[in-house]
């Protein structure tokens, strides 16, 4: 689903934040990918979504490389990728429901489809009765569900989470991370940056681990905690 | 159809959509659209009425001069049919040399009306009007030549047919001299000209200007909906897609000012109308500003609609391809 192949990544200052980085994820796998701040989490998952291009390496999702993609067609590779993201993203002016139903909107949905499929979304994440909210009315962790309502709600293939359980209680990072692996039930590969090593270590997942741009160990979660001290 | 997944379907391409409904959602998703940027003018109001206002005012100035330079056209039009010529003929022409010049003349195709002036008249008249009386009966011989005036049919009342006819009578054996008085009119064309091709060029100034605006005002909307906007790329939104709302704006910037223009254009041309009746009926002449007619607000209107997309064109080409999510 998700390849990389001897993934560099140097931003124009000169930072080096990827270095031949190489894996496969599977489709209809759950993995993690862990690292310190700065190991490059962000770039890599950037590298997927196309916000960023490799300086060198190809990087290929279901077996198409993405360096073949051209600027006009990122916009429908976008809609194949569900991506949620640390600092939510959404619009604050809008209500829940205007914010989930933005990928239908965009991919030109009748109303009705629109409308049943939001619907959906939002009972998935358990905010159904919040839809005519304003996500400042919500809090931090009904803010990122809106977030992942709206990731699946187009139905992507692949879903991509940066640091999708940054700033909530260990109790309610378990429950976003369950929400993840109904998905993940469904058939939908997820890859997961999280620095969240407590939450990981309690589940056996794959865990990809970064130090410094190097992809350093890449296992069951319980074997990734030696590489990451 | 996606690009990565062979099979998967994305938007109103999937299945139960025939080619019919989604016509229909193709033309309702635009009208909503462009319903909803109107409701943003709305509202700023204050903001949105300063650029219409922009829009209007600019296009104000060049139709009420187009309008104003054409009407004084027609007008002149009209004076210049009642333009002469004069023919002095020989002082050897005998009296019946000259009814006979009158009756050839008299079957030119060309030719309205001839009047003759004998030139004992023409003393006489001349006499009266000079003021110096007696003193012209000291003269032994009438200096004055006969005189005939012909007035040109409409047709050949232009300048340019006017002076043709004016060589043709030169060629008449009795004619000695010929004039033609549309020098004047001449000049006045000349002028009509220059102020046609100023007119243009004010135009073509005032709407560029006019795009530069309208540009920079889009150009603001597109950079207070960066976050939106941001937002929108990432979830994979086309760049297509996130001009639309613009370009709806620009359009809507521009039908409004053109109705606007429009609406003072004709208060304008009311207004000078009024002031020259008065001045007209001392002349007794007919004068109606005409012009401002269903075509001329169809211009109008498509200039300025013209105006206002080609203004968020620009901005939304250059602009919304800026915004790209880090
Ligand atoms: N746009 C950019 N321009 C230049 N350097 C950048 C840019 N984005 C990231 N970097 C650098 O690349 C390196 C990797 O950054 P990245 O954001 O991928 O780290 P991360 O693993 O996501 O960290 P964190 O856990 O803090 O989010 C860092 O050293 C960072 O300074
Ligand atoms: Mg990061």
């Amino acid at each position: 689903m998700i390849k990389f192949e001897q993934v560099s990544k140097t931003y124009p200052g000169g930072q080096n934040a990827l270095s031949k980085v190489s894996f496969h994820v599977e489709q209809g796998e759950m993995a993690f990918l862990t690292g310190h701040s700065g190991a490059g989490k962000s770039t890599l998952l950037k590298l997927i979504s196309i916000m960023e291009r490799p300086t060198v390496g190809n990087v290929l999702i279901n077996g198409h490389n993405l360096s073949n993609i051209t600027r006009k067609q990122i916009a429908y590779i976008r809609r194949d990728i569900g991506m949620i993201f640390q600092s939510h993203q959404l619009l604050m002016d809008k209500s829940v429901f205007d914010n989930v139903s933005l990928p239908m909107v965009i991919e030109g949905h009748t109303r009705k489809t629109i409308a049943k499929r939001v619907d959906a979304a939002l009972e998935m994440v358990g905010l159904k009765d919040k839809a005519r909210n304003l996500p400042i009315t919500l809090s931090g962790g009904e803010q990122q569900r809106v977030g992942i309502a709206r990731a699946v709600v187009n139905r992507p293939p692949l879903l991509l989470a940066d640091e999708p359980t940054g700033n909530l209680d260990p109790k309610l990072s378990m429950e976003i991370i369950r929400l993840f692996e109904d998905f993940n039930q469904a058939g939908v590969s997820v890859f997961i940056a999280t620095h969240d090593l407590g939450l990981i270590a309690r589940m056996k997942y794959r865990t990809l681990t970064l130090k410094q741009g190097r992809m350093i160990t890449d296992g069951l979660s319980d074997s990734a905690e030696d590489g990451y001290l | 159809m996606s690009i990565l997944f062979k099979g998967r379907q994305q938007g109103a391409s999937s299945k139960k959509v025939g080619p019919l409904q989604r016509l229909f959602m193709f033309f309702t998703d635009h009208l909503r659209q462009a319903v909803n940027s109107l409701g943003e003018l709305y509202r700023a109001p204050f903001a949105s009425l300063m650029t219409i206002g922009v829009l209007g005012f600019s296009l104000t100035l060049p139709s009420t001069l187009y309008i104003l330079v054409k009407n004084t056209e027609q007008i002149s039009a009209q004076w210049q049919q009642a333009s002469e010529i004069s023919l002095f003929l020989h002082s050897n022409v005998s009296e019946a040399n000259a009814q006979q010049l009158m009756t050839r003349l008299s079957v030119w195709d060309e030719i309205a009306d001839l009047t003759f002036v004998p030139a004992d008249e023409a003393l006489e008249e001349f006499q009266r009007i000079s003021g110096l009386g007696d003193a012209l009966n000291y003269l032994n011989e009438n200096p004055l030549p006969d005189v005939v005036l012909v007035v040109p049919t409409s047709k050949h009342a232009t300048p340019t047919a006017a002076a043709k006819l004016l060589d043709k009578l030169r060629k008449e054996r009795e004619v000695e001299i010929g004039k033609l008085d549309i020098e004047w009119l001449e000049r006045l064309y000349a002028l009509l000209d220059i102020a046609k091709e100023l007119v243009y060029l004010l135009a073509v100034l005032l709407f560029f200007a006019v795009v530069l605006i309208i540009g920079n005002t889009i150009r603001l909307n597109i950079l207070n909906r960066r976050s939106e906007i941001l937002v929108m790329k990432l979830v994979g939104a086309t760049d297509a897609f996130i001009q639309r709302p613009f370009l709806y704006t620009g359009f809507w910037f521009g039908l409004l000012g053109g109705v606007m223009a429009w609406l003072t254009v004709s208060i304008i041309l009311w207004w000078i109308g009024m002031s020259l009746e008065t001045f007209m009926q001392l002349y007794q002449v007919q004068l109606d500003i005409t012009g401002m007619d269903l075509e001329a607000f169809g211009i109008m209107l498509a200039l300025s609609i013209g105006l206002g997309l080609m203004g968020s064109m620009i901005s939304v080409n250059r602009h919304v391809k800026e915004i790209e999510p880090e």
